[in-house]
C-alpha cells in the first residue's frame, strides 16, 4: 500500500491560501473593482452620490486631445529612459564583472541610486538642472537660452528622463551583474584561449546568456516607467511646460486629488492598467520567443 | 478558564469606569483643526491655537497641518468620506464653490447664532465678506487668512530713470520697463506663468479693470457659468506681457530654474514684481542690505475706473457630522479669531491683513502701519477697498478652479514659448476650462450654489 503526505481534502489547500488571497483581495481586486465602478459614474467627490454614466467618462477623457497627448509622451518617456537605463546599466555591469582596478568599489556604490527616494532624487537633479544656477548654467554662458526647462518641453522631458534613468541604471546594474556572475568561468576563459576579443566574448557568449535576464529588466522597467515616473515628474516639473512632460500617471493625481474628478481619473487609470497589459502581453508574446532559458 | 475570563470581564469594566470618569472630571472638550499653512505660517497658527486654549479652560483645540491647500481639501475630503472629519477646517478661496456644493458643512453664521455668540458680519471688508457669502449675503465659512496683490517696485534702480513714483498705469510701466532696461538693467520685471500666478495676473487684473473671467457674475448665478477671458481687457493685457518678455523687459523667474520671483526681487536682479502682500515680510527680511523698495496697487490700464482688487487667502469651515461639544468648542475658537487683537497678533506676526474693520482700526490706534517692518500694508487694505465689490469683483465662484488655474498655467507656457498666439491660446483655455466647468455641473445635477 502506498503511503503519501497529501492533503485529504481540498478545502485544507484553500484554507492554507486563504490569508494570501484576503490579502490580494484587500489591497489589488477590491480597490481595482471599486476603480472601475467609480469609472463608470459620476462621483461627487465629498460622497453626496453619483450617477451612473456608463461609458461617459471613457468616452470624454478619448476625445481629449490633450488625453493622447499625454499617452505619447508617455510612451516617449518610457521608450527612451528604459533605453538609456538599460544600456547604462548594461555597460557598467559588463565593465565591473571583468574585475578592472576598482571594480569592488563600483559594485557598491553603483546600487545606490535605486535607493534614494524618487522625490529626493528629483529635488537634487532640480538643483542640478536649474538653467541659472546649476550645473546647466554653464551650458547657458556658452549658448544663452538653449537649455531652458522652464518654457522649453524637450529640455523639460529631457531633465525628468535623465533622472529616471539615474535612479533605474541601480536597478538594472544588479540584476546584470548577477547575471554576468552567473555565467561560467570556464566559458568565457575557453573562448579567451580560442582567441575571441573582449566586444566578442561578450556578443558571443554573455549576452546571449543573459537574455532571460534583458527581458525580465524589459519588462519592470517599461512597467515602473509608467508609474514611478510620479515623484520625478511631480517635483521636477509638475507636468509643464505646457503638458509637455504631463505623463498618464501624473494626469491621473492632478485631474483626481487636484480637480477632484474622482471618476474622470478612476477611468484614467483603467485605460493606463489596460496600456500597461497589452505592453507586457506583447513584450512576452514577440519579444520573448528570442529568449533562451537555460 | 473562568479565572482569566472572570478577569478580562474586571479589566474591561475597569477601563470602561476609567473612560466614563474621565470627562467628567472637567476635561476640556476636545475639537480638531485642520490647516493648510506651513513653516513659518504654521508656527503662528499653532501659537494661536496655545494661546486659545490657555485663554479658556472649556475648550482644547488640536491644530493640525496639512502642508498645504491642496492636501488639506484632499484629507478632509478623504477623512469625511471615512466619517472622521475636522471640526474646523481652513479652505482655500478658490475651493468655496466646491464646499459649498459639498453639503458637508454646518453655516458659520447658524452655529454662532446657536451658541450665543453675536457677529457683526458688516464689520467685514465687504470685498472679503462677499467672496465667502452665499448670493443672498449670509456666511457659510469665516475669512481668517487674508491678502490681496500688491506691486513691488525697487525705489533705487526707479531713482536711476529719474522716476521717484510707480506706475499707476500699464502705460507707464510699458515706459518704466524700457528705461530700466535702457539704465542697464537685465530685469526690469520678472513674472512666472504657472497655476499659482493666474491669480495676480488673471484673476486680480480683471477685478480691477471690472471685466468678467466667466459668464453668470463670475459663476455666483448658476452652475452654467462659462469662461470668457478671451474676450476681455485680458487679451490686450497678456499681448502686452508678450511683448515685453519678447523685448526682454520681462524674465520669467521661478522656483524650478533656480529663483523664484520674490528672491530675484530681494536680491536685487529684478526691480518689479507683482505678487501677495503676504510676501512684504518675506522681502523684508531678506532683502539686500541697503535696498529701497516699496509696495503700490497694481496698476490699471489708462481710462480705468479703479475697482476693488481681490481677496486671497482662505476661510474656515465648519463640517457637519460633528457633536454638540465639539461645535460649543468650534464656535468659541472661532469668535477668539475675530477678536481683534487676535487679528494685531495674526498680522503682526504674517504678511496677512486684518479681515474686519474692527481689526484693521485697532491696528491703526496701535501704530501697526508706521514702523518700518510692517509700513507699506496698508496699501493692501487701500486696493481691497478701492470700490463697492460689483457683480464681478464680488469674486470668482467656479467648480474646481484649481484645474482652470492649472489651464492657464499650461495655455501661458505654450503662449510665451511661441507655440501658439495669445489669442489661441487664450482661446484653448476658455475651451479647456469649460469642459472641466461642463464636469463639474454635471456631477451635481440639480444642486444650485447657494
Amino acid at each position: 500500500m502506498e503511503k503519501r503526505v497529501t492533503f485529504s481534502r481540498s478545502t485544507i489547500g484553500i484554507l492554507f491560501a486563504v490569508p494570501q488571497l484576503l490579502l490580494i483581495f484587500t489591497f489589488f481586486y477590491w480597490p481595482a473593482g471599486q476603480a472601475v465602478y467609480w469609472s463608470l459614474t459620476l462621483q461627487q467627490p465629498w460622497g453626496g452620490g453619483n450617477i451612473w454614466v456608463g461609458l461617459d467618462n471613457f468616452r470624454s477623457i478619448l476625445s481629449n486631445a490633450d488625453y493622447w497627448h499625454s499617452i505619447s509622451a508617455s510612451l516617449v518617456f518610457a521608450a527612451i529612459s528604459t533605453g538609456l537605463a538599460m544600456v547604462i546599466a548594461l555597460v557598467l555591469a559588463a565593465l565591473t564583472d571583468r574585475q578592472l582596478a576598482g571594480s569592488r568599489l563600483y559594485r557598491v556604490v553603483l546600487i545606490w541610486p535605486y535607493g534614494i527616494a524618487a522625490p529626493a532624487l528629483a529635488m537634487a537633479f532640480r538643483f542640478i538642472l536649474a538653467p541659472e544656477a546649476g550645473f546647466m548654467a554653464v551650458v547657458n554662458r556658452f549658448w544663452p537660452g538653449l537649455w531652458d526647462p522652464g518654457l522649453d518641453g524637450v529640455a523639460a522631458m529631457a531633465s525628468i528622463i535623465v533622472a529616471f534613468s539615474w535612479k533605474y541604471v541601480g536597478y538594472n546594474f544588479i540584476f546584470f551583474l548577477a547575471a554576468f556572475q552567473a555565467i561560467p568561468r570556464s566559458l568565457i576563459e575557453a573562448a579567451a584561449m580560442d582567441g575571441a576579443g573582449v566586444v566578442r566574448r561578450f556578443r558571443d557568449i554573455q549576452f546571449p546568456l543573459i537574455t532571460p535576464t534583458i527581458f525580465f529588466l524589459l519588462v519592470i522597467n517599461i512597467t515602473e516607467s509608467f508609474q514611478d515616473s510620479f515623484g520625478i515628474v511631480d517635483i521636477m516639473t509638475a507636468g509643464g511646460p505646457a503638458n509637455a512632460t504631463n505623463l498618464m500617471v501624473y494626469k491621473i493625481y492632478s485631474d483626481g486629488f487636484k480637480g477632484f474628478d474622482y471618476s474622470g481619473a478612476a477611468a484614467q487609470s483603467i485605460i493606463l492598467m489596460l496600456l500597461i497589459i497589452v505592453l507586457t502581453i506583447f513584450q512576452f508574446r514577440f519579444i520573448e520567443r528570442r529568449v533562451h532559458y537555460r | 478558564m473562568s479565572i482569566i475570563k472572570n478577569g478580562l470581564a474586571a479589566l474591561a469594566a475597569g477601563a470602561i469606569s476609567v473612560s466614563a470618569v474621565l470627562p467628567a472630571s472637567a476635561a476640556p472638550a476636545k475639537f480638531d483643526f485642520w490647516f493648510g499653512l506651513s513653516g513659518d505660517l504654521a508656527r503662528v497658527v499653532d501659537t494661536m491655537c496655545k494661546n486659545f486654549n490657555e485663554s479658556q479652560k472649556d475648550y482644547e483645540v488640536v491644530c493640525t497641518s496639512q502642508g498645504n491647500y491642496d492636501a488639506t481639501l484632499q484629507n478632509t475630503i478623504a477623512a469625511f468620506r471615512a466619517g472622521k472629519q475636522p471640526t474646523v477646517v481652513q479652505v482655500y478661496d478658490v475651493g468655496t464653490a466646491t464646499m459649498m456644493l459639498s453639503g458637508a458643512y454646518k453655516p458659520a453664521d447658524k452655529l454662532m447664532e446657536e451658541n450665543g455668540y453675536k457677529v457683526d458680519y458688516k464689520d467685514y471688508f465687504p470685498g472679503i465678506a462677499r467672496y465667502y457669502a452665499t448670493s443672498k449675503g449670509e456666511m457659510l465659512s469665516f475669512p481668517f487668512n487674508s491678502s490681496t496683490a500688491l506691486m513691488y517696485w525697487n525705489k533705487d534702480a526707479f531713482a536711476k530713470t529719474g522716476k521717484t513714483e510707480a506706475p499707476k498705469t500699464w502705460e507707464d510701466v510699458g515706459a518704466d520697463l524700457k528705461a530700466l532696461k535702457e539704465a542697464g538693467y537685465e530685469c526690469p520685471m520678472a513674472i512666472n506663468i504657472s497655476a499659482n500666478e493666474s491669480w495676480q495676473l488673471m484673476e486680480q487684473f480683471s477685478a480691477i479693470h471690472n471685466q468678467p473671467i466667466a459668464t453668470k457674475n463670475n459663476g455666483y448665478d448658476g452652475l452654467d457659468a462659462r469662461l470668457e477671458v478671451n474676450k476681455t481687457k485680458f487679451v490686450q493685457y497678456v499681448t502686452d506681457l508678450k511683448k515685453w518678455y519678447d523685448e526682454g523687459f520681462i524674465k520669467i523667474k521661478s522656483k524650478d530654474l533656480g529663483q523664484d520671483m520674490v528672491q530675484a526681487f530681494a536680491s536685487g536682479t529684478c526691480q518689479l514684481i507683482l505678487t501677495s502682500v503676504g510676501d512684504h515680510g518675506t522681502v523684508g527680511r531678506t532683502q539686500k542690505e541697503g535696498m529701497k523698495w516699496d509696495v503700490a496697487e497694481l496698476p490699471a490700464y489708462a481710462g480705468t475706473e479703479r475697482k476693488n482688487s481681490l481677496v486671497g487667502g482662505a476661510s474656515l469651515w465648519v463640517l457637519s457630522g460633528k457633536s454638540e461639544a465639539e461645535y460649543k468648542g468650534a464656535a468659541a475658537f472661532l469668535n477668539f479669531i475675530h477678536d481683534p487683537k487676535t487679528a494685531l497678533f495674526w498680522s503682526t506676526n504674517t504678511g496677512y491683513i486684518p479681515v474686519t474693520k474692527s481689526g484693521f482700526d485697532f491696528m491703526k490706534a496701535n501704530n501697526f502701519y508706521d514702523k518700518a517692518p510692517y509700513k507699506g500694508r496698508e496699501v493692501a487694505i487701500e486696493s481691497l477697498t478701492a470700490s463697492e465689490p460689483t457683480e464681478i469683483t464680488r469674486g470668482i465662484r467656479l467648480g474646481n478652479f484649481t484645474q482652470i488655474r492649472a489651464e492657464f498655467g499650461t495655455q501661458m507656457q505654450a503662449i510665451f514659448a511661441n507655440k501658439v498666439s495669445v489669442q489661441e491660446g487664450l482661446d484653448t483655455l476658455v475651451k479647456n476650462g469649460d469642459a472641466i466647468l461642463e464636469r463639474f455641473q454635471q456631477t451635481y445635477p440639480g444642486k444650485t450654489l447657494p
